[in-house]
């Protein structure tokens, strides 16, 4: 059988097939994997909890925005958090256990990376102790920055009161002891802490 | 169709017509996601999954189409698959997902699979043209574990995630420059031993 003949009407017909075709098969797929989507994006928020805080109730329900220290309740959990001036909002993630608040995971994030945005997780006890720090996601250079990620670099934040430990680095005239080669990846986690640190101590002084 | 020549179609992606060292297809992703091993068997796999599944609806909507329309008729089909892909890994393998990020929607430019839809596909027949997307996409998945897995080996002694030696490896060889380098000697030795056997060929 010879392909049709390139006419106006055949050309329009069989473009016009494909693309409509093509386009109820992807709705039909859309519609189908947006469960197991939200299903594994709720996974990988609360692995992120779990890593920084412990708790026994739902933190993402419970959740709350918090910009430069405002509480504000969260209007569509599991979405992006709002702006505000340009600035973006914190989300909290209150950690319980049997019903007692015993601290928050904080989503905070820095734009001073070596490339855009490093987004980070922190667990803070009710007492501005800081727990655990993870990061939830860079675009570091691979084998410098993205050293932030290492438990070797993480790990000194552990156990550490943000009053008493100055979360610049050692270079800037804190406490923080920077990747070596990768300083400015190491600044922007420390900052990230700080922002995470003054706006719960914003709120809470509310 | 005979059995060689099944066979043929089927190993031709691994040596003779492979997609990343002989023919030099795609190198955009080869080079940009063969950070490590793992990376490329997933940016393989999911290729493969567009290649045979391009294949197979092209050569049966072959007939079909008007030849002017052709090519945006099967620009349409491959990035419909390649939606379908991305949606199914971001459903089912988020983390391989969040890794090939941006790679996968870029699988619709990948020459490699327009180029097959259009030399293979659309002047062969339903069982032919799958045999091609498969051996094709078997080659593509290959040469990217090949060349993550050379990479992921000197710039950070593991393979697929397997600390195989302590220290932190050769950086460059996890940046793109690394990629390039790596690249050049896996075809130069291809080009070596093809030389080699051609020389075989003569001498009998």
């Amino acid at each position: 059988m010879a392909a049709p003949k390139s006419n106006f009407l055949n050309l329009i017909l069989a473009l016009g097939s494909v693309t409509l075709l093509s386009a109820f098969s992807l709705g039909y797929v859309y519609e189908w994997i947006l469960e197991p989507i939200a299903i594994a994006k709720k996974e990988k928020q609360l692995r992120a909890i779990n890593a920084v805080v412990e708790f026994d109730n739902d933190p993402i329900e419970e959740s709350f925005e918090v910009v430069k220290g405002q509480k504000r309740h969260r209007h569509s959990k599991g979405q992006e958090p709002a702006q505000e001036n340009g600035t973006e909002a914190l989300v909290f993630y209150p950690a319980k256990l049997q019903q007692t608040l015993t601290g928050y995971a904080v989503k905070s994030y820095s734009d001073q990376g070596y490339s855009g945005r490093i987004e980070i997780m922190v667990g803070f006890e009710m007492d501005g102790k800081i727990r655990e720090v993870q990061v939830l996601s860079h675009r570091e250079t691979p084998g410098l920055g993205s050293k932030i990620t290492a438990p070797d670099f993480l790990d000194q934040f552990k156990d550490e009161y943000p009053d008493q430990f100055d979360l610049r680095v050692t270079k800037d005239g804190g406490k923080v002891d920077g990747i070596s080669g990768a300083t400015i990846s190491s600044r922007a986690v420390g900052e990230a802490i700080q922002t995470a640190y003054d706006n719960l101590k914003a709120m809470k002084n509310e | 169709m005979s059995k060689p020549a099944i066979i043929d179609q089927l190993t031709k992606g691994l040596k003779r017509e492979n997609p990343v060292f002989v023919l030099l297809l795609g190198l955009c992703p080869v080079l940009g996601v063969t950070s490590t091993a793992i990376n490329g068997l997933g940016m393989g796999l999911a290729t493969t999954f567009v290649l045979i599944m391009s294949n197979v609806v092209i050569s049966l909507i072959k007939n079909l189409i008007p030849a002017k329309v052709r090519i945006p008729s099967f620009i349409v089909v491959i990035a419909s698959f390649v939606t379908v892909v991305d949606l199914l890994m971001a459903g089912y393998l988020p983390a391989l997902h969040e890794q090939l990020g941006l790679f996968i929607p870029l699988i619709v430019v990948n020459c490699i699979v327009l180029g097959r839809a259009e030399a293979f596909a659309s002047r062969n027949a339903l069982l032919p043209s799958l045999i091609d997307g498969v051996g094709m996409g078997v080659g593509f998945t290959y040469a990217l574990v090949l060349l993550g897995g050379i990479r992921e080996l000197l710039g950070s002694y593991s393979l697929f995630g397997l600390k195989l030696l302590p220290g932190d490896g050769l950086l460059v060889f996890v940046l793109a420059p690394g990629a390039f380098i790596a690249l050049g000697f896996i075809i130069g030795f291809f080009e070596w031993r093809k030389s080699l056997t051609s020389h075989h060929k003569k001498a009998a």
